[in-house]
């Protein structure tokens, strides 16, 4: 039986839990909060980058990462995590603008995507960001990306069946 | 003749010529090769080496076209981030080299990833003709 100091001391922090979670999606807003649990990311919308980007992996929404990580990207596609994915300069220009129009930050947007990024961070894998840490840490253990089923981290729909579609919420 | 056996006879007759009408455009891309290596026809046996080998000189993720395209190019491959590749052999996938466009610009990725370098007109043409001859 816990002592009543103790049940006071989990009270208390139930309670900073609730407070904080409301003052996030009382500040940040209601948007803020389905990004943060990935339950409504915006599908690629366009034509050639969900044909391009989707060769090989699912087009990744745009607004999983910064700008500035999708221009570094698309600036080193001829070694691509150890392939050589190189388009025609002007189809990677075309891609680049989407990607850079959509990207988390796009319009001064203050995205829960981009919550623990530093201004100088430039990830270039989006399970490299702390918003992905924050939503697979303690829910999916590490040996379950090395499942032949799945082989990456970047297999996305192998768990979010609705990924595609912009879903990435618990599966 | 009965309507369904005209219709079935329809049937055999179109898939015919759309199989066939698929081959010229893969005939013309190997001829293309073949001008350009100076090679009177290529070697199915050739292209299967080349396709099972382990290469050096190109990205250590990539050592092999069987990387990711498996064994035996009947079955569907898999790429590094998990997601299928459809069968690289023309009996299993008929659309595989009938767009010059996308050959090369796979070519153009893959020889780079797994060989460090294009592959020569031969190369291709070897391959094309052992995955055609599965």
């Amino acid at each position: 039986m816990p002592s009543s100091r103790n049940r006071a001391r989990l009270l208390a922090a139930a309670l900073a839990v609730s407070v904080s979670a409301l003052a996030i999606g009382l500040l940040a807003g209601p948007r803020a909060e389905a990004e943060e649990e990935g339950m409504s990311i915006p599908p690629v919308a366009d034509a050639t980058v969900q044909a391009e980007c989707s060769a090989c992996h699912m087009a990744f929404p745009a607004a999983l990462l910064p700008a500035r990580s999708w221009r570094a990207l698309m600036a080193g596609l001829d070694d691509h995590f150890g392939e050589n994915a190189g388009l025609d300069p002007a189809t990677t220009a075309k891609i680049t603008d989407y990607l850079v129009a959509n990207a988390a930050d796009a319009g001064g947007h203050r995205s829960p995507v981009l919550r623990g990024l530093g201004p100088d961070d430039v990830p270039l894998r989006i399970s490299e960001t702390p918003w992905w840490e924050r939503q697979h840490r303690g829910e999916v253990s590490p040996s379950a990306f090395k499942d032949p089923r799945v082989g990456s981290k970047a297999n996305c729909v192998a768990c979010h069946r609705d990924a595609a579609r912009g879903f990435f919420g618990d599966d | 003749m009965r309507l369904p056996t005209i219709l079935l006879a329809v049937t055999l007759v179109a898939t015919a010529g759309l199989a066939l009408a698929a081959s010229p455009v893969r005939q013309a891309i190997l001829d293309g090769y073949a001008k350009e290596a100076g090679v009177a026809a290529f070697s199915a046996e050739r292209g299967k080496a080349f396709f099972e080998a382990s290469h050096a000189g190109g990205k250590p993720e990539t050592p092999s076209c069987t990387t990711c395209h498996g064994m035996d190019p009947r079955m569907p491959g898999r790429t590094r981030a998990g997601k299928a590749i459809e069968p690289m052999a023309v009996s299993a996938n008929p659309k595989r080299f009938t767009d010059s466009a996308f050959v090369e610009k796979w070519f153009k990725r893959n020889c780079d990833s797994v060989l460090g370098r294009p592959c020569s007109a031969a190369e291709k043409g070897d391959l094309i003709a052992y995955l055609s001859s599965l």
